[in-house]
């Protein structure tokens, strides 16, 4: 399937990226080249074989349940655009 | 003292030749005049470095001394750095002020080292030529019109220009090798988890690796013995003890076996680098090594598995930059969607916002068996591939890319086209097995890269292979003197 403009936009907003019209249809020709390349996966011989997601196989490790952070609100507030009384600042969400 | 080694520089400083403020300085004033031509560093940390310099001296001057301490080192943007802006090559993080150091910083420090600056880059690690930084591209020090490699761009051409003895450099799909390669130096991608990830700014968390990026493999056995390690603040670190990446250095390679996928000798590679290849293969064989055929036969689906799974993390990875909490945020936001669409919209560049698009649609309901399941499942056939092959042979070598050093703005046109740059490098972040790119020849007064892959956590074999090369040839030294400004 080929991805026309409004299935990229339909993307971007899934993706929470603004793009324009005019931009659309070069990622949808990008992405359309890019995935024509990915194509060749589906020609895999890949029956019965389970995925892999970690490439040394790797078992999640487990830590005692304990604080190992202290508060550093103010030095990591610094980088915030807009903070208040400690809190991040964004518009209006709820009337 | 810009073109020694660290071996060297660790030397000189232990025999007291020169001061580590006065090798710092040196550097600095380099940076400073040549900088400007090359742009591959984004911040220069000057005030830090000197104090770092004095620290180093005193410490020595009580006998506290460690194998590298007072020697400089500059860091790829993409790690943490305390107090420093670290902005991933990236708008997004134009403004950001890391609040907490790497672990790989934090192991530099405590070795001595002294961080000259951080280098420039492809947005968030994303781009084989460094044309994707925020900063403007790199120049390649050989030729000033050709692009440096990248995505750690800036990391090989501060290395090969003399503006640090050493850098470090982060490897997704070929980002240390792939501009090693290009640039005339020695770049190690260590085995997937042997190198602390905690701090460094993540893009596809299975296969993101941090490694050296030097002038020699002894270089690099050495700042390995820095870097390596298990670290807890990591959910994916080894537990697999380190060893002294120096110790097999000098091991003979007499009956060692070479493997040579005919994939990485098919179409597409220049014909000049195949020959250069095969010269540096005689080399391994006056050495005692044998050569044998070997076959990949999955190889072909690497890049295609490749471009599902990076984007696919990538697009999870990079959520999190959303303009609230740090970051590019826009101006005057209608509500919050804007803000986060704008703020994403204005603070990615083009290759990210790609990449992003096609994690989203490959991960997205009704595509995500036929694109994401499906490339996890060639990347087992891939990684299969390589094990079956490692139970033969002791080593795959290659050529570590299909051209040398393209033109800048040569190959933006077409994604897909600059994709294929990785096209041998790839395959070994899939699987998750440790690669090293080493100068081997030059095609048109550019640097010829020779890929060597060697077993997991087999990093000490691998840079014994690597140094041995580079003990019966000369070529690192023929092209770091040649790029050398």
């Amino acid at each position: 399937m080929s991805l026309n403009e409004n299935n990229v936009i339909n993307i971007a907003h899934l993706a929470r990226i603004d793009i324009n019209n005019e931009d659309a249809s070069q990622y949808a020709e990008d992405l359309n080249n890019i995935l024509k390349m990915v194509d060749q996966l589906q020609a895999a011989p890949t029956n019965n074989i389970q995925p892999l997601s970690n490439p040394l196989e790797q078992k999640q490790r487990l830590r005692v349940d304990q604080v190992t952070e202290s508060n550093q609100r103010e030095k990591l507030q610094k980088n915030a655009s807009a903070i208040e009384d400690g809190l991040y600042l964004v518009p209006k969400v709820i009337d | 003292m810009h073109n020694k080694t660290l071996a060297e520089l660790a030397q000189g400083l232990k025999r007291g030749d020169f001061s580590s403020v006065e090798l710092t300085q040196a550097y600095l004033q380099r940076i400073k005049q040549f900088n400007p031509s090359i742009n591959a560093y984004i911040t220069v940390t000057e005030e830090q470095a000197i104090a770092q310099a004095k620290q180093a001296d005193k410490l020595r001057a009580d006998n506290k001394s460690r194998p590298l301490m007072g020697v400089p080192i500059a860091h790829k943007d993409i790690f943490c750095t305390d107090g420093i802006k670290t902005s991933c090559g990236s708008k997004m993080l134009d403004n950001f002020t890391a609040p907490y150091d790497a672990t790989l910083i934090k192991n530099s420090q405590d070795a001595g080292l002294v961080m000259l600056g951080k280098t420039n880059m492809d947005e968030f690690a994303m781009g084989s030529s460094n044309e994707t930084s925020f900063y403007g591209p790199v120049k390649n020090p050989h030729d000033t019109t050709r692009v440096p490699g990248g995505s750690s761009g800036g990391a090989a051409a501060a290395v090969a220009a003399g503006l640090a003895p050493a850098s470090t450099g982060t490897d997704t799909g070929g980002s240390i090798r792939q501009p090693a390669a290009f640039c005339g130096i020695t770049g190690l991608k260590p085995t997937y988890g042997r190198i602390s990830r905690w701090g460094m700014i993540a893009f596809a968390s299975s296969l993101d690796q941090a490694g050296p990026m030097t002038q020699t493999a002894e270089d690099a056995a050495l700042l390995m013995n820095v870097l390596a390690g298990f670290d807890e603040k990591d959910s994916t670190s080894s537990q697999t003890p380190v060893e002294d990446y120096t110790a097999n250095l000098n091991n003979s390679l007499q009956g060692k076996k070479i493997g040579l996928p005919k994939q990485f000798f098919a179409e597409g590679l220049d014909s000049r680098i195949d020959a250069i290849i095969q010269d540096a293969l005689k080399e391994y064989e006056k050495m005692g090594a044998q050569l044998v055929e070997i076959d990949l036969p999955n190889a072909h689906l690497a890049t295609p598995a490749y471009y599902v799974i990076a984007p696919a993390e990538c697009s999870s990875n990079l959520s999190r930059f959303d303009g609230v909490r740090f970051g590019y945020r826009c101006e005057d936001p209608l509500d919050l969607e804007d803000l986060y669409k704008r703020s994403r919209g204005e603070g990615f560049g083009e290759e990210v916002k790609r990449r992003i698009l096609v994690g989203t649609y490959v991960l997205s309901a009704g595509y995500y068996d036929a694109y994401y399941l499906q490339a996890q499942k060639a990347r087992r056939l891939i990684k299969q591939d390589y094990v079956n092959a490692l139970e033969q042979v002791d080593f795959i070598a290659g050529p570590t890319t299909p051209t040398t050093a393209f033109k800048l703005g040569n190959k933006n046109t077409d994604p897909v086209t600059m994709y294929l740059n990785d096209i041998y490098t790839i395959a070994v972040n899939l699987a998750g097995l440790p690669g090293i790119s080493i100068p081997a020849g030059q095609v048109d007064n550019l640097p010829v890269g020779l890929q060597l892959i060697g077993n997991y956590f087999k990093e000490s074999d691998l840079l014994c292979a690597a140094h041995q090369f580079q003990q019966s040839t000369d070529w690192h030294k023929q092209l770091l003197t040649k790029s050398m400004l």
